[in-house]
C-alpha cells in the first residue's frame, strides 16, 4: 500500500490516498521497519497522491521525525498538494525545518 | 433551528467507519453545492470528531457512534457527533491545541484546534461517566 525507494543512504515513501487514524497505524510500521532496518540518513515522505489527511497524519509526520532520528537521520516532506496546505501550516510542523 | 433537511446514522466505533462517516456526511451535504475546500473543511472536522469517539471515547471497547447531520433554511450545516463513553473531564483543557491524553499513541493534540479552525462554530458537551456530543456548524456560502 505504501511504496518506499532506497537510494544513496535516502529513504523515499510515496503516501497515497486518505491518511486517517484508520490508516495511519499500517503506515507507521512500514515506515519505521524500513527506518530501523536501513538506517537512512534522510527520509522522504512524498505527499503528492494524497487526497485527505487529519491531525492523524500530523501525528504521523511528528511520530517519524522522532524515529528517524534516533537513528540519525533527518525528515524531508514533498510535495504537499494545496489542500493540505492548512492543517500543515495550523500543527506548527513548519517550523521543524522539514520543508 | 429549522432544518430543511436532515439525516441520522450509527455505527460501531471500529476506525474503518471514519472514512464511511466522512463520505456520508460529504453526500448529505451535497445538495447545498459546497466549494471543493468547504467539502474538505467539513470532511476533516467531521473526521477528528469521530476519530475522538473512536479512540478516546470508547478506547479499547466498541461502543456506539451517532451522527445527526441537519440543513437550515439559511444553507448551514449542522453535524452533532456523539458517543455515550467515558468522557471528558475538563472541556476546556482537552480543547486547548496540543492538549492530548494520548501521547504515546502519537497523538497530536489537534483535533479540537482543527475542528474549531474548519468550522465557524464548535460545541462540546461532555459527562465523565456518560459521552461526549460535539456540535460542528459552518454556513455553505452560496456561490455568487
Ligand atoms: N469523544 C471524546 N471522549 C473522551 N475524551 C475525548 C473525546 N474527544 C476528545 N477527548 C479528549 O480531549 C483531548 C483532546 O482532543 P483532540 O482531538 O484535540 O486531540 P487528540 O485526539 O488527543 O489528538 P489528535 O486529534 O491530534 O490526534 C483528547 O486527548 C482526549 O483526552
Ligand atoms: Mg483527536
Amino acid at each position: 500500500m505504501v511504496q518506499t525507494d532506497y537510494k544513496n543512504d535516502i529513504l523515499t515513501v510515496y503516501l497515497k490516498g486518505e491518511i486517517d487514524h484508520n490508516r495511519a497505524a499500517d503506515i507507521r510500521v512500514t515506515i519505521d521497519s524500513r527506518i530501523n532496518s536501513l538506517r537512512p540518513k534522510k527520509l522522504e515522505l512524498d505527499f503528492s497522491k494524497v487526497s485527505f489527511m487529519d491531525s492523524s497524519g500530523i501525528g504521523l509526520i511528528m511520530g517519524r521525525y522522532r524515529a528517524v532520528g534516533l537513528v540519525g537521520g533527518e525528515l524531508k516532506i514533498k510535495n504537499v498538494p494545496e489542500n493540505l496546505s492548512r492543517i500543515i501550516e495550523l500543527s506548527g510542523i513548519t517550523s521543524l525545518g522539514v520543508f | 433551528m429549522k432544518s430543511i433537511n436532515e439525516t441520522h446514522i450509527k455505527f460501531p466505533s471500529k476506525s474503518i467507519n471514519e472514512g464511511f462517516a466522512r463520505s456520508v456526511v460529504s453526500a448529505f451535504v451535497m445538495e447545498l453545492d459546497p466549494t471543493i475546500s468547504e467539502l474538505a473543511d467539513i470532511k476533516t472536522a467531521v473526521s477528528e470528531a469521530v476519530t475522538n469517539c473512536i479512540v478516546h471515547g470508547y478506547k479499547r471497547e466498541i461502543g456506539v457512534v451517532y451522527i445527526d447531520a441537519y440543513i437550515t433554511e439559511e444553507k448551514r450545516v449542522v453535524i452533532k457527533i456523539r458517543d455515550k463513553g467515558v468522557g471528558i473531564n475538563d472541556v476546556k483543557q482537552a480543547m486547548q491545541p496540543l492538549f492530548t491524553t494520548a501521547e504515546n499513541e502519537e497523538r497530536a493534540g489537534l483535533g479540537f484546534a482543527v475542528m474549531q479552525s474548519f468550522m465557524d462554530k464548535v460545541k462540546v458537551r461532555s459527562t465523565p461517566g456518560k459521552g461526549t456530543t460535539v456540535t460542528l456548524e459552518k454556513l455553505i456560502v452560496p456561490i455568487r
